[in-house]
């Protein structure tokens, strides 16, 4: 077949046996062990979490339109919070770069046929499918209204909601997350291409073994964490209630022993994302590789020795607060030599503004804020009075929709000629990517106020000085909500109708974009030997095209 | 493309049925699924850690009431379940040995064994959750703990509610740990049946060794339980 | 500050222009910084734009900019601690002079009662110029006691006392707002703190029967029995209860601890947990016997033991300790 140019407005055809095209069954696909198409098993499923958390967001912003609870009850709106909390946590930030993008590429960076263990890789997606399953039949059950945190004794002993199905569905895709980690560890330690050293490996692989390490040690803490839980709540046990001798602030410290690291297994791929993107747009390999891939072993590790600073006023000694105090300012120095790392990257370079390197800016300028922050929240002087208040709320959400979906996005588009075969179209990305930014910051920056202020979190209703913050608040919300239902159009829409993209169009270094786009199900048609260092882009030329290549 | 192209490497083809696709030799193959299970034991250890740090805390709080309770604890049958698993865990090195060896029958005896020690382990078990219930120191409703801290003669009272905890502890522990068991014995059960049907040879047992590092795990965390539980001050 | 649109709440208490100032710094560097980056990124990108012909010039890294751009945010990072540390030691560090006030916090409302026996529900009036303490405990489930005005907060638990300390500086009404996800009313449970100039303050306290907390602790001690054992003679199976509170305690399993609001608390409802060196654990816990702010009497009564003798009603019926007895716990 003839590979000359295909006239746009004809369905074209992927010329090649591609993973994509391997096998049309539902079967084909439900019982795949191919690490690509896992991953886009992966993409439907948390898209669809991302939705249904995204519906719980725009509940909570309308309700808070106004001082008064008028459009929930109160007890709904406490079981909308909660939901949106665990569905966003669980079943869509930890699992959406390492589960979509990690398990795509990972083999392909690796310069291997798959992922180490790819029957586990389809377990962990059952894990994760069942779990949400039954997450489902709670929220429809009359769902949990404990918040995400799950803090006891309310949890155990005064909540009337589905706290045991709740928590058993966080077990189960707990698991999926150990099951994905110990993959990636397996892989990147076992399977690497000859002539793949670790220091040539992309800076994407390394802050995914970071955070994989993250996930085997942290995650069991929270499983058994929502082990004692349910046991407590179904048996009365009284290890977390003071009436029968137990502790509500032990439970506090389990409960945080992972959910600190989370926040980490969280970003730490993001910011793998934004290296390759920072490299990739400015044609140029990372300033200071060594110091970024570290900073994430860094991260990864001191990530483990701050957890109780979410407990800074929950009654925990004085000593103690200072050394966490001291723990959290060193943890937040990676991060920065990460930022002023991609910063320097673009000195000297050729820095080209395509849709995926817009993601990265915003990623950068929105994590530095949501960052600093974070140091502010650490100073516990001050924390003691934004704490449990709407500073904290905008905190997290500045790094992690700031940081970890922009990441998620950008390295969405980067890839996505890789991973469908074809290109998004160029102009709508760049504006959704714009609604993105002012959204977002419409929506969590008077929130830093509000927090001062003194709103507390998770209030259902507000004193009325309080309700033009949250109208600029819901407003930014409406914003933010047309940036992400654009690319679920134009991305869907591309698979049909955007043009062919070649295997290389960006012009990027990486083992991935050595093979076609799609890639076929193996992967290579042979093995590479890499006798390169990472990120050379002064051997390889500039697409021809400053911007979004199209077909040829 | 460019000078670094990618140059092509010939793969040899796999001899052996029980090479998977993605890796291109059987040592390499080994080698992953090794490091995979001990990754997996360092999630076991973390999912324990959680149950022995809230014991330790509640330990050093309510020493009295938890040595009471450790006092009332069956420690013949404690310990006898100690011997019967560290016996285990010599068969199961023993079935490891059998496989490197190519010993197909002395391979499955030696998984058998394991098994049936491992049932053994659980009937004990069964036994002593059963004193349980008939002393009425199960947590709930029919909890009722009168008996005192035996301290070196002296009777000390304890805070029923702390004992309590005690043996909410102990059942959680234990319990989290037989269901392990339970798993281990399943795994060994379905490794007899296909050592049976000679899957394992003596280059290819990866799964008798590693199912026996699940093995090792779960019995080392029996052997840290058991001091922990029925040990407490206890003298002659 | 604008009433619809606040952008800086109240300072109304000592610490509030503490904290205030340390913000205000944290603040400033991270504008800076941030504005640093932003710059950065903009003017770098601007600048090396790709265009035709003009390549990318490949950098390894620089040493000296790693060390630098991480030890130079660390010292940074080091003055956001410091500062920090020291203003949370004062917050957490109430003057031995502070006047308590105890609260209950239960689902959802917030119960309050002062020294002088003045009950409040949901608000709390305090004088200006006065250190208080509040000690506080719940009901139920965990609670947060908050006042932005004032830039504190704490924790309240059930099972156990925590405390939180201010001196009011401007009279005015301002929120208190429970901090803690608590249940569904846990937006609602909120009050006013009414900050009052003294002599107001004297008015309001002296306009309702009250009886003071240690005096409603009194007659409960005589009514539970608690006086037949606790005897201050030193001659009843528990030991002499007077100048207990704050000294250090000899338990019979060797530790010695400090008698605080918590020891107290926890002895009445959990007796065998520490026992006095020298006695027999025979006290029968009262959990559940007492409510909480009966537990709050009690432990108000014990404490006023430990005041010097001024007259006041709280010693009236206990002989002064002899001053051949030594200051530690009673033994027999």
């Amino acid at each position: 077949m003839a590979s000359t140019a295909i006239p746009a407005n004809q369905a074209p055809v992927a010329p090649k046996l591609n993973y994509l095209n391997n096998g049309h069954t539902l079967k084909s696909w439900l019982l795949t062990t191919d690490h690509k198409r896992i991953a886009i098993l992966y993409l439907i499923s948390v898209s669809a979490f991302f939705f249904l958390g995204g519906f719980f967001a725009m509940l909570i912003r309308l309700e808070l339109l106004t001082p008064e609870g008028d459009l929930l009850a109160a007890d709904t709106y406490n079981k909308v919070f909660t939901m949106h909390g665990i569905v966003m946590v669980f079943f869509f930030l930890v699992p959406v770069v390492p589960a979509i993008l990690g398990n795509f590429l990972i083999p392909l960076m690796v310069g291997a046929k798959d992922l180490a263990f790819p029957r586990i890789n389809l377990l962990s997606w059952y894990l994760y499918v069942i779990g949400g399953i039954l997450f489902l039949h709670c929220m429809l059950n009359g769902g949990v209204d404990t918040g995400w945190t799950f803090y006891t004794p309310y949890s155990t002993s005064a909540s009337n909601t589905n706290v045991v199905e709740a928590g058993l569905a966080i077990f189960i895709a707990g698991f999926s997350s150990i099951f994905t980690g110990l993959n990636f560890i397996v892989t990147v330690h076992r399977m690497r291409a000859p002539g793949l050293t670790w220091d040539r490996l992309p800076l994407f692989v390394w802050s995914n073994y970071a955070t994989s390490v993250v996930m085997i040690l942290g995650t069991p803490v929270i499983a058994i964490t929502m082990v004692l839980v349910i046991a407590e709540r179904t048996l009365h046990l009284g290890i977390f209630d003071p009436r029968l001798g137990g502790d509500p602030v032990l439970f506090q410290h389990l409960f945080w022993f992972y959910s600190h690291p989370a926040v980490y297994i969280m970003i730490l791929p993001s910011m793998g994302v934004i290296s390759e993107l920072v490299a990739c747009f400015s044609r140029k390999r990372v300033f200071g590789y060594k110091f970024v891939a570290l900073s994430s072993v860094a991260i990864a590790i001191f990530g483990f020795l701050v957890w109780a600073h979410h407990l800074f006023v929950a009654g925990i000694s004085l000593y103690a607060a200072m050394v966490f105090s001291f723990l959290s300012f060193i943890v937040g120095v990676p991060s920065a030599v990460k930022v002023f790392n991609w910063t320097a990257t673009l000195y000297k370079g050729s820095v080209s503004f395509a849709t995926p390197m817009l993601y990265a800016f915003g990623f950068i300028g929105l994590f530095t804020i949501g960052g600093l922050t974070g140091l502010i929240l650490a100073t516990i002087g001050i924390d003691v009075h934004v704490t449990d208040t709407y500073f904290v709320v905008a905190h997290f959400h500045y790094v992690m929709v700031g940081g970890v979906l922009m990441g998620y996005l950008g390295g969405l588009h980067f890839w996505w000629p890789k991973i469908s075969g074809r290109m998004y179209p160029e102009g709508w990305a760049k504006l959704s990517a714009l609604f993105v930014f002012v959204g977002f910051n419409l929506t969590f920056f008077p929130q830093f106020i509000l927090g001062y202020v003194g709103m507390p979190r998770r209030y259902w209703q507000y004193p009325p000085e309080f309700q033009v913050l949250n109208v600029l608040s819901t407003a930014g919300a409406s914003v933010l909500a047309v940036g992400y239902l654009l690319p679920m159009i134009y991305l869907l829409w591309s698979l049909r109708y955007g043009p062919i993209a070649e295997a290389n169009p960006w012009g990027a270094a990486g083992l991935e974009w050595q093979t076609t786009s799609p890639p076929p199900t193996f992967n290579f048609d042979e093995t590479p030997v890499v006798t390169w260092e990472a990120y050379n882009y002064d051997e390889i030329p500039a697409p021809k095209e400053l911007e979004a290549p199209v077909a040829r | 493309m460019h000078d670094s192209q990618a140059v092509t490497v010939m793969e040899h083809e796999a001899h052996n049925p029980a090479l998977v696709h993605q890796f291109s030799d059987e040592k390499q193959q080994k080698n992953a699924a090794s490091l995979g299970m001990w990754l997996f034991l360092v999630t076991e250890i973390m999912f324990f850690g959680g149950m022995f740090c809230a014991y330790l805390i509640y330990r050093l709080t309510y020493f009295n009431a938890f040595a009471a309770g450790s006092q009332q604890l069956n420690i013949w049958l404690g310990a006898t379940n100690t011997a019967v698993l560290i016996v285990s865990s010599v068969t199961v090195v023993l079935a490891v040995k059998a496989a490197e060896a190519g010993k197909r029958k002395l391979l499955v005896g030696y998984l058998v064994v394991t098994v049936l020690l491992g049932m053994t382990f659980l009937v004990i078990k069964g036994f002593e959750y059963k004193e349980k219930f008939e002393k009425h120191h199960v947590p709930g409703s029919t909890f009722n703990f009168t008996e005192k801290f035996d301290d070196n003669g002296k009777q000390i009272p304890v805070n029923s509610k702390e004992a309590e905890l005690f043996f909410s502890l102990y059942f959680v522990m234990t319990g989290m740990h037989a269901i392990h068991m339970i798993i281990g014995c399943v795994l060994f059960t379905g490794l007899a049946i296909l050592a049976w049907k000679g899957h394992y040879t003596s280059s290819y047992f990866t799964p008798i060794e590693n199912g026996g590092l699940y093995w090792h795990l779960v019995d080392i965390i029996w052997i840290y339980l058991f001091p922990l539980l029925y040990l407490i001050s206890r003298h002659s | 500050m604008s009433k619809f649109l606040p952008l800086w709440p109240d300072q109304a208490s000592t610490m509030a222009s503490q904290v205030d100032a340390l913000y205000i710094y944290l603040l400033l560097v991270s504008g800076i910084m941030t504005a640093v980056i932003f710059l950065a990124v903009a003017i770098l990108a601007i600048k090396y734009r790709r265009v035709p012909g003009r390549d990318a010039h490949p950098i390894e890294g620089s040493m000296i900019l790693e060390i630098g751009w991480t030890v130079l945010p660390f010292f940074v990072m080091l003055t956001f601690f410091v500062w920090g540390a020291v203003l949370f030691f004062q917050e957490r560090t109430p003057p031995a002079d502070a006047t308590e006030v105890y609260v209950v916090a239960k689902q959802w409302m917030w119960k309050i009662e002062h020294m002088e026996g003045q009950r409040e529900i949901n608000e709390l009036h305090v004088p200006t110029g006065e250190n208080i303490k509040l000690i506080m405990t719940s009901q139920d489930v965990i609670h947060s006691f908050f006042i932005p005005a004032f830039r504190v907060k704490q924790d309240v638990l059930p099972g156990r006392y925590t405390t939180l300390w201010f001196k009011a500086t401007k009279p005015g009404t301002y929120h208190l707002f429970c901090a803690e996800y608590c249940g569904t009313n846990h937006s609602g449970m909120g009050g006013d703190i009414v900050v009052m100039e003294p002599q107001d303050y004297a008015q309001w306290m002296a306009g309702g029967p009250a009886l003071p907390l240690q005096d409603t602790g009194r007659a409960l001690f005589a009514q539970l029995g608690c006086a037949t054992c606790h005897r201050s003679d030193a001659q009843g199976r528990g030991p002499s209860l007077v100048g207990v509170y704050n000294s250090q305690v000899q338990l019979e399993d060797g530790r010695n601890v400090t008698a605080d609001d918590n020891y107290l608390r926890e002895s009445i409802l959990d007796p065998s947990a520490k026992i006095v060196k020298g006695f027999n654990p025979v006290m029968n816990s009262f959990q559940g016997i007492v409510s909480e702010e009966q537990l709050n009497a009690l432990v108000a009564y014990v404490k006023s033991l430990s005041e010097p003798p001024t007259g006041t009603a709280g010693l009236q019926d206990q002989p002064a300790p002899s001053p051949a007895q030594p200051q530690k716990a009673q033994v027999q």
